[in-house]
């Protein structure tokens, strides 16, 4: 209640006027009726974009299947390459069969990040909901991955046999602990990365209501632009990974 | 009167928890810090390192912005 | 950003205003759609890129990759042949040659035999040449005396003929004989 005052006074002042978080209500996109969960919404619509986007880049970019690669056939590849590689290197030759899921991931992530770049739009990879699936829906796919492949071997991946006897127990329960954080940590550091950086944008843009603060707002916005462009390839490339690094301890918890 | 301390005290509380993104970005410098000064040394090594880098910076990172969650949080949500 | 009032959805997550109340991530009565439309999402990607995207750009690389390989082979075949036609070409290089110093050498027997027999033939005439050159002043030098003796004979007669003796002729050659001989 408290926080509904604030939010109210925030709102019916004048002048500077700060609504960060307003970029991230969903919406119906057809009148105002209440969200169901079969709406479309313009949660809808940009992860429509995101999947129209795919398909232009890796369905219609490599439709001539050209030896010597188009600019768009080229990026595609480039993508391929890139997390072949890395889910090979993490993951091991077992770990590419797992390449098309683990590389949707990649490519729905990074399409969303970058299109929220674009001013107006809406970004779905800022929401908890949505990154919390991403997060438990590895973990569980991992995790029963790593039951059905090792059986209860799997377990040694938090009996560290190196470790002193005495240790053990306890690192045995910090190694509990951090397994069942990881669906937590990886889901919140997508979607809070982004959100902290489109926050700060529109924090920064409220300052350029005030005439002399108005250069400075547009340089720090431009700045904080570049760097979240950076920001939206690299959570996906960190997110990416450390499904990778997930995706090895189902595979291998031995070592 | 109440409730504006109550404000006061979330306000006050969100500016704490922002520290602790100031603090994760020490650790980041930290990371990459290090990170470097290895592969200056061994730059023949460092290309195979780089997932490992950001392997550790995302560890490092992610309790930064747990801290900003809590700030925001604090500021919006309680 | 959404802060028109009739665009915004009535719910607990909104104000009168279309401001968010709190933080919009944690209005729970948005995550079904969200959820929903995210899965719907990630099926489609899914879909399109293991059946259609992912299988055409890896046949794409690996006929790239053969045909990468086979150029270098054939290549590496030019290549080869390349070396083959240096050497044969060396080869003929080294016979032609031969030939030169085999037709110079022949060419110089042959002029070395010519000049030989000319030069042969050339000191025999010489020779014979020079042979009557000597037997011809040998005669001009026994002509040569025989005058020499008439003269003085001859002179001797008259100076002893002026001198008012007579000249006895074989006296005379005798004593000319004697003068000449000493």
């Amino acid at each position: 209640m408290r926080a509904r005052n604030v939010a109210e006074e925030a709102h019916s002042e004048g002048g500077l006027v700060f609504h960060p978080m307003d970029q991230f209500i969903v919406k119906p996109l057809f009148g105002d009726g209440p969200v169901e969960w079969y709406t479309p919404t313009n949660v809808t619509l940009w992860l429509g974009l995101a999947v129209l986007c795919t398909v232009a880049l890796f369905v219609l970019g490599t439709r001539g299947r050209a030896i010597i690669p188009t600019r768009v056939q080229s990026i595609a590849e480039l993508a391929y390459g890139f997390i072949y590689k890395m889910v090979e290197d993490i993951a091991g030759p077992e770990g590419a069969r797992y390449f098309p899921k683990i590389f949707t991931l990649f490519v729905f992530i990074i399409m969303t990040n970058y299109l929220a770049l674009i001013p107006m739009s809406f970004s779905p990879t800022s929401h908890i909901a949505a990154t919390a699936v991403l997060g438990f829906g590895v973990f569980i796919a991992v995790t029963a991955l790593g039951f059905i492949k090792n059986g209860t071997h799997f377990l040694g991946l938090f009996w560290m046999s190196e470790a002193p006897l005495v240790l053990r127990p306890i690192i045995a329960i910090i190694e509990v602990i951090s397994y069942f954080v990881r669906p937590v940590s990886h889901s919140i550091r997508l979607a809070g990365n982004i959100m902290a950086g489109h926050t700060v944008i529109k924090v920064f843009a409220a300052f350029a209501g005030i005439a002399a603060l108005s250069p400075v707002s547009v340089l720090a916005i431009v700045a904080i632009y570049g760097l979240e462009v950076l920001v939206a390839f690299i959570q996906a490339y960190v997110f990416t990974i450390l499904t990778c690094v997930y995706l090895r301890d189902a595979l291998h918890p031995g070592h | 009167m109440e409730g504006e301390l109550a404000s006061m005290g979330q306000f006050i509380g969100a500016g704490f928890a922002a520290i602790g993104s100031g603090l994760a970005a020490i650790g980041v410098g930290n990371v990459a810090g290090n990170f470097l000064a290895g592969a200056l040394r061994n730059p023949s090594a460092a290309g195979g390192q780089t997932a490992t880098l950001f392997i550790g910076l995302a560890f490092a990172e992610a309790l930064g912005i747990f801290a900003f969650l809590v700030a925001l949080l604090l500021m919006f949500a309680v | 950003m959404a802060t028109e009032p009739t665009a915004a959805a009535a719910g607990a997550c909104v104000n009168d205003a279309g401001g968010a109340i709190g933080m919009p991530q944690l209005c729970v009565e948005w995550m079904p759609n969200q959820i929903f439309w995210l899965v719907v999402a990630l099926a489609v990607i899914y879909f399109v890129l293991s059946r259609i995207a992912l299988p055409r750009i890896g046949s794409v690389l690996a006929e790239r990759k053969g045909t990468i390989t086979n150029d270098l082979t054939a290549a590496e075949e030019l290549k080869a042949k390349a070396v083959e036609a240096e050497k044969a070409y060396q080869d003929a290089l080294a016979r032609a040659r031969a030939e030169a110093a085999r037709i110079v050498a022949e060419a110089r027997a042959d002029i070395q035999k010519d000049l030989a027999v000319a030069t042969a033939k050339a000191d025999a005439e010489i020779a014979a040449k020079a042979a009557e050159s000597e037997g011809r002043i040998a005669e001009i030098r026994a002509g040569a005396l025989e005058a020499v003796t008439e003269v003085a004979k001859d002179t001797a007669k008259e100076l002893v003929a002026a001198l008012g003796g007579k000249a006895d002729a074989r006296s005379v050659t005798a004593a000319v004989t004697a003068r000449l001989k000493g």
